[in-house]
């Protein structure tokens, strides 16, 4: 059973899974689209807790934790639990801030990059391509020596501080306490009121958390791995998510194809591009898409945890420094924080390589 | 001495990149790869598969020694 998620047929069987899942998710309450995204539900989560003050993006997002916690649970099963860290953790903050900076002037994550194109949204195309493109400047860096450098063992309690602050944000979640300062924000209006049901969001995502740790399941690696590699192994397990989607996109009615009007989302090609450009490149250096990251802090890896923390800080940023676009288009420093990020992660790509 | 590619603690996807770069050196032989994750033993072990390279996994604690031969 371990092997079969190392193959071909069960990386596409669980993209397939991701996919039908993330559009039930977004038929039972999840906003268009965005059956899952990495970014967009850690930006809810930042908004949550009130590192943000766009009202209609806050709520404490289940899939965040399930994602952790079922990857936890799988490492756990499959001796896969491994306490690690120390491999340039501010290097990955800043990547992660970064990741998350772009994902927000396109509007997604590569995750939900693909959800968009599954629905009919045509903006997903041009996101998709600055995420081939940044991807490929990672592998520029990686062919010539780029590396965070080593990691190493920490002990079993280090590990476990992640998920069990998932744990935490869960009862948070689950208990709601009153505050004489508020406690959590939830929005009354906006993509961060549209959620499924708690219980269901948080089953699927521990269920996806689980396979996805599995099969090794990244949204960027797939790019990556090709142009790498020519390895089309986790390319498979993607275009099997979006046909999954596509497919029950098309049963529960949610597939509207178009360009302009998109379910959160805008048209403006130029940032929609490079927005992704500086996303896949910060996910690229850092090893892993926003949802490998969770994945990966669930198996103990604390470098991944602080890429997770770095985008959680991005998302803060990129809402109280108008850097995150609205339906309309790019806020007035979108622009500027995707060409400062490219800039800070080509010093990265650059000043961290190995020549020896 | 046989030769070796450290590739403990190393991100995705360096592992595969040093494995990659050794069969690059040596054409055809015999060399191991130590690593400590299982992500790292499946990419090498499908890379292995790619390149026409035998691959034999023996797990010592929490490292993955991968010998490979062509």
């Amino acid at each position: 059973m371990s092997k079969f998620f190392t193959t071909r047929k069960g990386i596409v069987i669980v993209g397939s899974i991701i996919g039908v899942f993330a559009s039930i998710l977004q038929r039972l309450g999840n906003p268009k689209n965005m059956g899952i995204c990495v970014a967009c539900m850690e930006r809810d989560i930042a908004g949550a807790l009130g590192f943000h003050r766009a009202a209609v993006v806050q709520y404490m997002r289940p899939e965040i934790i399930g994602f952790v916690l079922g990857a936890f649970i799988a490492a756990l099963l499959f001796k896969e639990y491994k306490p690690r860290g120390g491999s340039s953790p501010i290097a990955r903050f800043i990547l992660g801030f970064f990741a998350m900076t772009g994902s927000l002037v396109f509007l997604g994550c590569p995750w939900r990059a693909m959800l968009r194109l599954a629905g009919g949204d045509g903006n997903a195309i041009l996101g998709i391509l600055g995420l081939v493109v940044g991807v490929w400047i990672g592998v520029l860096f990686i062919k010539s020596g780029y590396s965070l450098g080593r990691n190493h063992k920490s002990n079993t309690f280090a590990g476990l501080l992640f998920p069990v602050t998932m744990i935490a944000f869960l009862l948070l979640l689950l208990f709601r306490p009153k505050l004489p300062t508020g406690g959590l924000f939830f929005s009354e209006s906006g993509p961060g009121a549209q959620y499924a049901p708690v219980l269901i969001s948080l089953s699927i995502a521990i269920i996806i958390g689980f396979l996805a740790q599995r099969t090794r399941f990244c949204t960027m690696g797939a790019f990556r791995d090709i142009i790498l590699i020519r390895d089309t192994h986790l390319i498979s397990g993607v275009i099997a998510l979006i046909a999954g989607a596509f497919i029950t996109n098309l049963v529960f009615r949610q597939f509207q194809p178009g360009i302009t009007g998109q379910p959160i989302a805008h048209s403006n090609h130029l940032w929609n591009f490079g927005g992704m450009v500086l996303a896949g490149l910060a996910f690229a250096l850092a090893g892993g898409c926003p949802g490998r990251q969770l994945f990966m802090s669930g198996e103990g890896d604390g470098d991944a945890a602080i890429f997770v923390l770095g985008m959680l800080a991005g998302a803060a940023f990129a809402h109280n420094f108008a850097m995150a676009s609205a339906p309309t288009g790019p806020s007035v420093w979108g622009p500027a924080s995707v060409i400062i990020g490219i800039i800070v992660c080509l010093g990265i790509g650059f000043g961290m390589r190995q020549t020896a | 001495m046989i030769n070796k590619v450290d590739a403990r603690g190393l991100s995705c996807p360096q592992p595969v990149v040093l494995t990659r770069n050794k069969m690059k050196e040596l054409g055809r032989g015999t060399f191991e790869v130590i690593v400590d994750t299982g992500t790292s033993r499946d990419n090498i072990s499908r890379l292995a598969e790619h390149e026409g390279w035998k691959i034999e996994c023996k797990e010592e604690g929490d490292e993955f020694i991968l010998t490979l031969k062509k």
